[in-house]
């Protein structure tokens, strides 16, 4: 049984459909991510499953009940804002506690089971703390521990690392990612950086003005994207896509290489690649140009790693490329992949 | 525009200058009051002596005199008593509306807290004799209770039109965190935000409070016995006493209450203007 | 059992009203809003109902009912020989005052907003003749102008102005009446348009000002061209809740000089005041108080239409 289901869910926001016919099924434990841009619909459809918004049509089914017109109390879930939302009139303790008394946990109930949840966060020396006086890291897992204390069937989070520093974001989400794995309760996370989508998520799912694009692992999203929304996406840089006899083409930027370092290898397609500008980044070269031979229109990147010693420069014809398997075909209407078989996409 | 600091001596000059006479001619009556509070009669009524100058030595006899031998104190108690009818009155009104039109209406919101605050600017001139007359068919004429059921009237919509900008201040995140975390919409906003727009919260109420002080003409028209009357009628109608005016308690009786409320004003001016913008700014 | 099944529960088994109220916007917004608007409703849309229908009638204070006299009670207020003094009055009263009051709220939000040593005294000071109620401060006025032992008259003989043991009567010469009743309104609007003005100049970014400083403009062309600009529509609703105010304003007059001397010094709402209360005709008081009524529409539509651009910002 899933544990978040969503059926035909839509939300319209005056003519704006921001949510536009979603099923959705959750695996047991699992690590989902919607990943989009700005506007795709992915925090309405996350408000939707927390029962913040109400929408115009569809039905979302928790622990598989139909949870569609209930208040969010009532489903069980738990859920951490991007601001994290801690209440700073009150001592981390008493944040933690929120939800306990407004559960009607007895009081004297209430400390062990916030000490209970701080130290599964190791926050058990802040306690008597106010938000105020805690680093960004520190809230995010206060914020987590007044989510855990629930027990709820899904977490659900709302970009809660957009607000830390740079710095701080790789650290933090290692410790997400290390705390979901360890109490093993269903997560829906939201995020427009697909780094963190890549890094974090069991099953990432794209969404794109109000609908799912597609949705798999990390390796179905990147290495066989269902149509070209999820290709450009997805991926920095992102895929090259060149129209070719009236269909598009598409490879991602690392796989086209310079002949000179890869030598031949059987099926690889070799590409002429004028080359206009190339960026020297220490790890990697980005070379950019494009193919006069092809689609002298399209510009092309490629990503050579810092081991492929090749000199590449302005101005240079080179011969390039790319391995047979790692092309892909998608309509140049529609966008969506026609070598299809190997992608998964929920309509 | 932030704090400007004159910087060329002339900038200086014409700034003292200029602070100094502003208070000058404000302060300048509030002086006199003060000066001619403490005087004796014979030193007051010498029109021959330098009215800047206490010739004989000060006497509290008039404050004392204003004190013991008039219902002086007894109009201030019964402002103490409307107003805090009146901003419980209020706040049990004006803060239910003004969050419902801050978070759960959405446009209409901002269009009927356009129209309530357009309620405050119905004049009581305008509004005076109705009201006499429906006080007198309640039965309520001559009591301080008819001014607590009508003070509100524009209590209201100042509070609400307030209230508005300061619940809006508060991140829409902290209510909906609790309502995940397990409460109704009004016990969220109950327990986290009112908490939160305490300071807010408390500015209305101050400002309610020293609102009720300052209306004139309802408390004229509705209230005629000494013992119902507020400081604002009882001190021009029954202090003053036919022809003979008792100046120097009139005085005392005007700078008692002037002062503590200039106080209370000053202390809060800061949080009203944050009001007043927060309230124009669309949140 | 967790605790989000304990609070599930509860919803579950907990009345189904109450939890359809609590937690149906739809419903919570009216039913808060509700209270403040029938009360409101009663208080001051109702009153101001009956003020339209006594208008309209010949109802006293000892009348038992209201008969409807069309434009009559209209026409005796007009006839009245005092009223159009009294019109004539109040706008002499509010447009001198605001005039005033427009231009030295504009001088004192300056002083204000900069910074200077005793800039929390001044404002104290500034600030009492707005927050003393009314009453109270006419009283200080009427003894500051009182005909024999007012301070002004030793500065008028100081100067020369009168002749030693001559006094000036201030509240007893039709003009100088008007005058004195003129500089009380001022002198007590005055501190509320220039905190209204001062809201708006802390609300002007800082950057515009600097960068015509770095420019070159000086002073007075910053002031004039872009300050004063920026400002104007926060002077024009200061100056609209100025006019809306002192128009129906009836403290002064009725404290300092009742009006006099003879219908000097009248106003409409003390009139108004003076034929209903005092008089009892609660109809001829109304038709005067509402005569005020069209000029009043008139400026809040104004106002309302600066309060929805000012939004639209």
């Amino acid at each position: 049984m899933a544990v978040v289901e969503t059926k035909s869910l839509h939300k319209k926001f005056g003519a704006v459909a921001a949510v536009d016919g979603i099923d959705l099924e959750t695996e047991e434990g699992e690590y989902l991510v919607l990943l989009g841009p700005s506007g795709c619909g992915k925090t309405t459809l996350l408000r939707l499953i927390a029962g913040l918004e109400h929408p115009s049509d569809g039905d979302v089914l928790i622990g598989g009940q139909v949870v569609t017109h209930l208040p969010p109390r009532a489903r069980q879930i738990a859920m951490v804002f991007q601001s994290y939302a801690l209440y700073p009139h009150k001592t981390v303790f008493a944040n933690i506690a929120f939800p306990l008394a407004a559960a009607g946990v007895p009081k004297d109930e209430r400390p062990d089971k916030v000490r209970w949840a701080a130290g599964r966060l190791g926050i058990d020396k802040l306690l008597d703390r106010r938000p105020r006086q805690l680093s960004g890291g520190e809230r995010q897992r206060v914020a987590l521990a007044r989510a855990l204390v629930r027990e709820p069937q899904v977490f659900l989070l709302d970009e809660p690392l957009s607000n830390l520093d740079a710095k701080l974001r790789s650290a933090a989400r290692d410790e997400l990612k290390e705390f979901q794995q360890r109490v093993a309760i269903t997560t829906i996370y939201v995020t427009h950086d697909q780094v963190e989508a890549m890094g974090l998520g069991d099953r990432i799912a794209v969404l794109n003005e109000g609908r799912v694009q597609q949705i798999g692992s990390p390796n179905e999203i990147y290495h066989h994207p269902a149509n070209t929304f999820v290709a450009t996406f997805v991926g920095s840089p992102p895929m090259n896509l060149l129209t070719r006899d009236g269909k598009l083409l598409g490879f991602r930027p690392e796989q086209f290489l310079p002949v000179a370092a890869v030598g031949e290898r059987p099926g690889q397609v070799v590409f002429d690649f004028a080359v206009t500008r190339v960026e020297n980044l220490g790890s990697d070269r980005y070379v950019y140009g494009h193919l006069p031979a092809v689609d002298p229109e399209a510009k092309v990147i490629a990503k050579l790693p810092s081991t492929v010693t090749t000199p590449v420069y302005v101005g240079d014809r080179v011969p390039f490329a790319v391995g047979g398997g790692d092309l892909r075909y998608f309509d140049q209407q529609s966008g969506a992949r026609t070598d299809a078989g190997e992608a998964k996409v929920t309509p | 525009m932030a704090a400007a600091t004159a910087r060329t001596v002339r900038g200086k000059i014409a700034l003292y200058t200029l602070a100094i006479a502003f208070a000058v001619l404000a302060g300048f009556p509030f002086l006199w009051a003060a000066l001619t509070m403490f005087r004796q009669n014979a030193d007051l009524y010498d029109p021959t002596h330098n009215p800047f100058v206490l010739t004989r030595p000060a006497t509290f006899s008039h404050i004392t005199d204003l004190l013991k031998n008039t219902p002086y104190l007894q109009f201030i108690l019964n402002n103490l008593v409307i107003g805090l009818a009146v901003v419980v009155i209020t706040l049990a009104l004006s803060l239910p509306a003004a969050y419902a039109l801050a978070r759960l209406m959405g446009r209409w919101g901002e269009r009927i807290g356009i129209a309530i605050f357009v309620t405050y600017l119905v004049p009581p001139t305008l509004l005076f004799l109705p009201l006499s007359r429906l006080i007198t068919v309640i039965g309520l004429q001559d009591s301080i209770w008819s001014l607590v059921i009508v003070y509100p009237g524009f209590t209201i919509p100042l509070s609400t039109w307030l209230l508005m900008g300061f619940l809006r201040s508060v991140p829409r995140d902290i209510e909906e965190q609790a309502q995940v975390d397990g409460y109704s919409r009004l016990e969220a906003v109950v327990r986290t935000v009112f908490p939160l727009a305490l300071p807010g919260i408390i500015t209305v109420v101050v400002f309610t409070f020293t609102l009720t002080m300052q209306d004139f003409i309802y408390a004229l028209a509705f209230v005629s016995s000494s013992s119902s009357m507020t400081v604002s009628v009882g001190v021009p109608t029954v202090l003053i006493r036919g022809d003979v005016f008792y100046w120097q308690s009139l005085m005392a009786s005007a700078i008692i209450v002037a002062i503590p409320v200039a106080l209370l004003y000053n202390v809060f001016l800061g949080r009203f203007i944050q009001g007043f913008t927060l309230g124009a700014v669309k949140g | 059992m967790t605790v989000a099944q304990r609070s599930a529960d509860e919803i579950a088994l907990g009345p189904r009203r109450e939890r359809f109220l609590l937690d149906s916007d739809r419903l919570l917004g009216p039913a808060l809003l509700a209270p403040a608007v029938v009360y409101l409703l009663l208080v001051v849309a109702y009153p101001l109902v009956l003020a339209f229908l006594y208008a309209f009638s010949d109802v006293t204070t000892g009348s038992q009912s209201l008969h409807f006299v069309g434009f009559q009670t209209f026409i005796a207020a007009v006839q009245d020989p005092v009223f159009l003094t009294t019109l004539r009055n109040t706008f002499v009263f509010t447009a001198l005052t605001q005039l005033f009051v427009v231009l030295f709220s504009t001088v004192l939000a300056f002083v204000l907003t900069a910074n200077f040593r005793g800039r929390w005294f001044v404002r104290f000071l500034v600030l009492m003749p707005w927050t003393t109620p009314v009453a109270l401060s006419a009283v200080i006025w009427l003894w500051m102008l009182d005909s024999i032992f007012s301070p002004f008259d030793w500065f008028a003989q100081l100067l020369g102005i009168v002749p030693p043991g001559g006094h000036i009567v201030f509240l007893g010469q039709s003009g100088l009446a008007m005058g004195s009743i003129i500089a009380l309104q001022v002198w007590r609007v005055l501190p509320l348009a220039t905190v209204i003005l001062m809201a708006g100049l802390t609300a002007i970014p800082a950057d515009v000002s600097d960068a015509a400083e770095v420019d070159g403009a000086g002073f007075w062309r910053r002031l004039f061209g872009i300050t004063l600009p920026l400002l104007s529509p926060v002077m024009t609703v200061a100056l609209l809740f100025g006019i809306v105010f002192t128009f129906t304003d009836m403290a002064a007059v009725f404290v300092l000089t009742g009006g006099g001397p003879g219908n000097a010094t009248q106003v409409l709402a003390s009139w108004a005041f003076y034929k209903g209360i005092n008089g009892g005709n609660l109809s001829v008081g109304a038709a005067d108080a509402l005569i005020m009524f069209p000029v009043l529409l008139g400026l809040a539509a104004i106002l309302l239409r600066i309060a929805s651009r000012a939004e639209v910002n």
